[in-house]
């Protein structure tokens, strides 16, 4: 199991830092959605998987750990705001520039 | 003995209040800044001659409170006789400014700002000259040459006053640094930064090698701050500065505290002959240079402004001198100067103003029009020569004298003949710009008002303009013929702040047919002659005279450093996003790959990679690894198709949230599947904003590189993870768990962390949250869009109604607007619920606040943004406000009952239905986040939502509009 977590790690960072790296604003926000995901897990991960463990001191120990869930919690959160963040400076950009592209090159082919 | 009588941090205090209300009480009236001024300026004088009598018994006030103790800083304040001679001064000059200032100004300054400024300057200057802790002193002179940056730059809109305050800034400020290097070092040498303890302890640091160091450290901070060559141009540029500030800042107070500084620290540096050879040298050098230079200057202030760094310098050679008697005649002329020097300003200030010009090749005759300002202007500049029955002929008497016998100069039969003869003819220099003044400024011909251009004659200014300057000049007859009793009982407290003893000196006016005066006479003679001969002189200085080369060749360096940086810039950065990111994701694989590279083991024992049996895999794992697996590539490959790849990045959050349910978070689970339909709704607003993104193809081999650097990452990272999952690991959060019920009062343990254990952690984050939302509220403001014409949006999008009518009523349909209305109170009846059972149970008031926020967007989606914001419509900004104030409150109450900030408090109540509930001060902690988030989510959707709908109704007319 641990193995098969870490390959859809892996996957949503590999995917995550393709589309971060293109040229439309656009992909590059749902390369920095799937990057999230990722890094997410990956933190939550940290502290072991565990299965009907919540840490709830009413369901009896043994309990996950925690510390990585709280850290999670407000990243999820924080990495709203900071999509909301990119996309609203991408609408600004779009409409300061004429364009979506986030590189310094104009007028290569579309594909 | 410490007397502790009364506040001496009421002496600062004064001023910074006033400060305060200066800007607050021009709104009631335009002239009320100068009363406010006025009336802090004298509260501090009071407080300040309260002080008196315990300085005269020898006791000296002190006030300490530990500030930074780590770091040796302490709001530690002193005042004894050399504080309190230069507090007098700053105080008693800063009245006279305030009154002359009332005047100054014309009506439409900001005069609340002028005077906020003025006395926040003396309040750091106060500050200055009253700090028993050199870290402090340092503060407060870095901030004195801030807020003189400001008053130089008052009138931003001319580029000399920008010019002079970025150089002036500069200057002082690199010499603040370099003060500020001296001071540690001579702290670490004392092991305290206490001035009293580093007072104490001369002896230890002149013996120290690193005595050298320190002492050109601390001279160079002296030497810009008081313009000493080299550094004096700075002055010059200074007085694009409004006059009242020239007056005060740049001859009174601030160009002093230099001076003040080398009298500070002279019983700790002042060695002999290394001190003699700086401090003089460069003060003598200073004296005689400034004085050549006013002669030839045309601009009145700028004449004025090389008089001062003049006098400065010789201020700085009598201490420099490095005698008792010489540090008296420094003080004695430091007080002198700022009388007559101040007094000449405000008249040049007054005719200036009358006439519309400072150049004094174009005034004549303007006594016949000002005779009172005139005669005064008189009075102060016969001072500034040094001529009998006035303080400047004292103080320039006591320099002659210590020019002639210092015992400095015993041994040296060169310096017995060239200091005397240097201070004769810089004492003739002085003589011949002041003549220069008054006699071009006030006779020379009859006034010419029509090559001036001025409507009217020129005139006396009003009686309360002129007071200070007339008091200034009763001053220097007062001094200059009753000296024992005006002046003597403030200099001896000074030189003995000093010294730790006063020597004995002589005041009197006429001391017999000795050396000194012959040397004034002879000085005063020479100024005749330089004046009789200043023709040939104006000539030959035109011709053979280097320009001022000072402030030119600081711009040409500052220019080219500005440029070096430019051209830096240009090398290293990139205007491309990819290209920073390639940068950022290969350097991030490079450390990884290092790091793993360099792992050795710790102790001998070689590194166990895997030690956990890993956990069996199931079906419904393995199925949602599949539907995440093909999401994820789903939406890389079809990222050209918009709303499938919004879809498919929805279901990979799905997917994780199960991911979190499965493994024991169910917190985590509740808040991703929150943000999940949030962040999908906001992008399908945007959706229709963004123009089409199909993918730019790049260069084969470019596409190529970014998949190596994705592949290398995803791989890497996903060794990474499984190796940290299969690692032997202790976790850390064992005190978390074993804390939560005794200390906390919580059985949620995430919650728990969250709104206590690390509340401060989360008050920042929802901080951060509430900075997004004001940056995106910012952002939208004055956007204009324009939309994307109808072939380029996505296929999904072109629905058959889109292209005819207006279609509001097909936007919002009925069975999901009938829906949505009754579940708002249902959505914020579980709010409620989550918040409340959050310490005990998943939930709390970050899953709360989504779920009241995802309500109120389904509200809005559902019935239109029309609609909802007729019924409701709050401040959003204010709510996050709100919210963090709250949550900030609650974590400053712990304060109150004397506990580390953010400590809780809990209560326990049995509730019919609810059953137990535990009501902890963290609630209200969770109220606040719950309201920032609720905030944050609609301010960020609302901003969208403006956009998106103001861009329907242009859409479905036409095809391509400007949005605003």
């Amino acid at each position: 199991m641990e193995w098969l977590i870490a390959t859809m790690i892996g996957l949503l960072i590999g995917c995550g830092i393709y589309l971060l790296l293109r040229s439309r604003s656009f992909p590059v926000v749902l390369g920095l959605l799937l990057l999230s995901y990722g890094v997410n897990l990956f933190v939550f991960a940290a502290g072991g998987l565990r299965v009907d463990q919540p840490p709830l001191i009413a369901s009896g120990s043994p309990y996950a750990d925690p510390l990585p869930q709280a850290l999670v919690l407000t990243a999820i959160v924080i990495g709203f705001a900071m999509t909301a963040f990119v996309l609203m400076l991408a609408l600004r950009a779009l409409s300061e520039l004429g364009s979506d592209r986030v590189d310094e090159r104009q007028g290569d082919e579309e594909s | 003995m410490i007397a502790i009588a009364p506040p001496l941090v009421a002496i600062l205090l004064s001023p910074l209040l006033g400060a305060l209300l200066a800007p607050l009480a021009e709104r009631r009236w335009n002239r009320a800044p100068s009363v406010v001024a006025a009336v802090a300026s004298t509260l501090a004088l009071g407080v300040l001659l309260l002080q008196v009598p315990a300085i005269l018994e020898g006791v000296t006030p002190l006030q300490q409170w530990s500030w930074l103790p780590a770091m040796g800083l302490d709001l530690a304040l002193r005042c004894d006789g050399l504080s309190l001679l230069f507090a007098l001064l700053i105080l008693g000059m800063g009245l006279l400014v305030d009154l002359y200032a009332r005047y100054y100004l014309p009506t439409e300054a900001p005069r609340g700002r002028f005077y906020a400024l003025l006395l926040t300057f003396q309040a750091a200057m106060l500050g200055l000259v009253l700090s028993d802790n050199l870290l402090l002193l340092v503060l407060f002179w870095e901030l004195t040459s801030l807020v003189s940056f400001l008053l130089i730059g008052f009138d931003p809109s001319t580029a000399g006053a920008r010019r002079g305050a970025r150089m002036a800034l500069l200057v002082t400020g690199a010499g603040g640094l370099a003060l500020l290097a001296g001071v540690l070092l001579l702290g670490s040498v004392v092991g305290s930064l206490s001035l009293t303890e580093v007072l104490a302890a001369g002896d230890q640091v002149r013996n120290h090698p690193l005595h050298l160091p320190i002492l050109l450290l601390i001279l160079l901070g002296a030497f810009t701050k008081s313009a000493q060559i080299p550094f004096h141009f700075w002055l010059l540029g200074a007085m694009s500065a409004p006059t009242p500030v020239s007056a005060y800042l740049h001859s009174a107070t601030m160009v002093k505290a230099g001076v003040f500084l080398l009298a500070r620290l002279f019983p700790v540096l002042a060695d002999g002959g290394l001190w003699f050879a700086l401090v003089g040298g460069v003060g003598l050098a200073t004296f005689l240079f400034g004085a050549y230079v006013a002669l030839f200057k045309h601009d009145m202030k700028g004449l004025l402004a090389y008089s001062t760094i003049s006098h400065l310098g010789l201020m700085v050679f009598l201490i420099g001198l490095g005698t008792p008697l010489g540090v008296v005649a420094g003080l004695f002329h430091a007080i002198n100067h700022a009388v007559f020097k101040a007094s000449l300003f405000m008249a040049v200030g007054i005719i200036g103003h009358e006439t519309g010009t400072r150049d004094m090749r174009r005034l004549s005759g303007l006594f016949v029009f000002l005779p009172i300002t005139g005669t005064l202007a008189m009075v102060a500049a016969a001072s500034m020569a040094g001529v009998p029955l006035l303080n400047g002929f004292l103080s320039k008497e006591m320099f002659f004298v210590e020019t002639l016998d210092s015992p400095r100069i015993a041994g040296w039969p060169v310096l017995q003949w060239l200091m005397p003869a240097a201070a004769i003819l810089g004492g003739a220099f002085s003589a011949a710009y002041s003549l220069r003044l008054i006699r071009d400024v006030f006779f020379n011909g009859r006034f010419d008002g029509q090559s001036l251009g001025l409507s009217k004659p020129p005139g006396e200014p009003r009686r309360l303009m002129r007071l200070p300057i007339e008091v200034l000049v009763a001053v220097c007859l007062l001094v200059g013929i009753f000296p024992e009793q005006v002046v003597r009982p403030v200099l001896s407290l000074g030189a003995r702040g000093v010294l730790g003893f006063v020597p004995d000196y002589h005041l009197s006016l006429w001391q017999g047919w000795s050396p000194a005066f012959q040397m004034s006479l002879a000085a005063l003679g020479g100024a005749l002659l330089l004046h009789l001969l200043r023709r040939p002189l104006f000539a030959a200085h035109a011709r053979w005279f280097p320009p001022a080369r000072g402030a030119r060749s600081f711009q040409r360096l500052s220019a080219r450093l500005l440029g070096l940086a430019y051209r830096a810039r240009q090398r290293i950065e990139s205007l491309s996003l990819p290209t920073n990111l390639r940068w950022l994701v290969a350097t991030a694989i490079l450390l990884a790959t290092l790091g793993w590279l360099m792992a050795r083991p710790s102790d001998g024992v070689p590194i166990r990679w895997i030690a956990v049996t890993p956990m069996p895999l199931d079906g419904p794992s393995l199925a949602a690894a599949a539907i995440l697996a093909l999401s994820t590539l789903g939406v890389v490959l079809r990222r050209g198709d918009r709303l499938w790849a919004l879809l498919l990045t929805g279901a990979v959050g799905l997917v994780v949230s199960l991911a979190f349910v499965h493994f024991s978070a169910p917190d985590l689970a509740l808040t991703q599947v929150s943000v999940e339909i949030v962040t999908t709704l906001l992008l399908l607003l945007v959706l229709t904003l963004l123009p089409s993104s199909l993918d730019l193809r790049p260069p084969g081999w470019r596409q190529r590189r970014d998949l190596l650097l994705a592949v290398t990452g995803g791989i890497g990272s996903a060794v990474l993870a499984a190796l940290m999952m299969l690692r032997p690991a202790k976790p850390i959060s064992e005190g978390y768990l074993q804390a939560a019920e005794p200390l906390a009062g919580a059985g949620n343990v995430v919650n728990a962390i969250l709104v206590d254990f690390r509340a401060l952690d989360t008050l920042g984050e929802i901080s951060v949250l509430a900075i997004a939302a004001v940056g995106i509220a910012a952002m939208t403001r004055g956007l204009t869009l324009r939309l994307p014409t109808r072939g380029d949006t996505a296929g999904s999008r072109a629905r058959p109604e889109d292209s005819g009518e207006p279609d509001r009523d097909a936007r919002h349909p009925l069975m999901l607007s009938a829906v949505a209305r009754p579940v708002l109170p249902a959505a914020l009846m579980l709010a409620a619920f989550l918040l409340l059972r959050g310490h005990e149970a998943p939930g709390g008031g970050f899953v709360a606040g989504l779920v009241v926020g995802a309500a109120l967007i389904l509200l809005q989606v559902a019935n239109g943004f029309g609609w909802t914001a007729a019924r409701f419509h709050p401040d959003y900004l204010r709510l996050i406000g709100v919210g963090l104030l709250l949550a900030l409150l609650t974590g400053l109450g712990a304060l109150l009952f004397d506990r580390p900030l953010l400590t809780s408090a809990m209560l326990h109540w049995t509730l019919p239905l609810l059953g137990e509930l535990s009501l902890t001060s963290t609630l209200i902690f969770d109220v606040g986040v719950l309201l920032v988030v609720t905030g944050t989510l609609l301010l960020i959707l609302e901003s969208l939502g403006r956009l998106g709908n103001s861009g329907r109704d242009t859409l479905t007319i036409g095809t391509s509009r400007e949005v605003g």
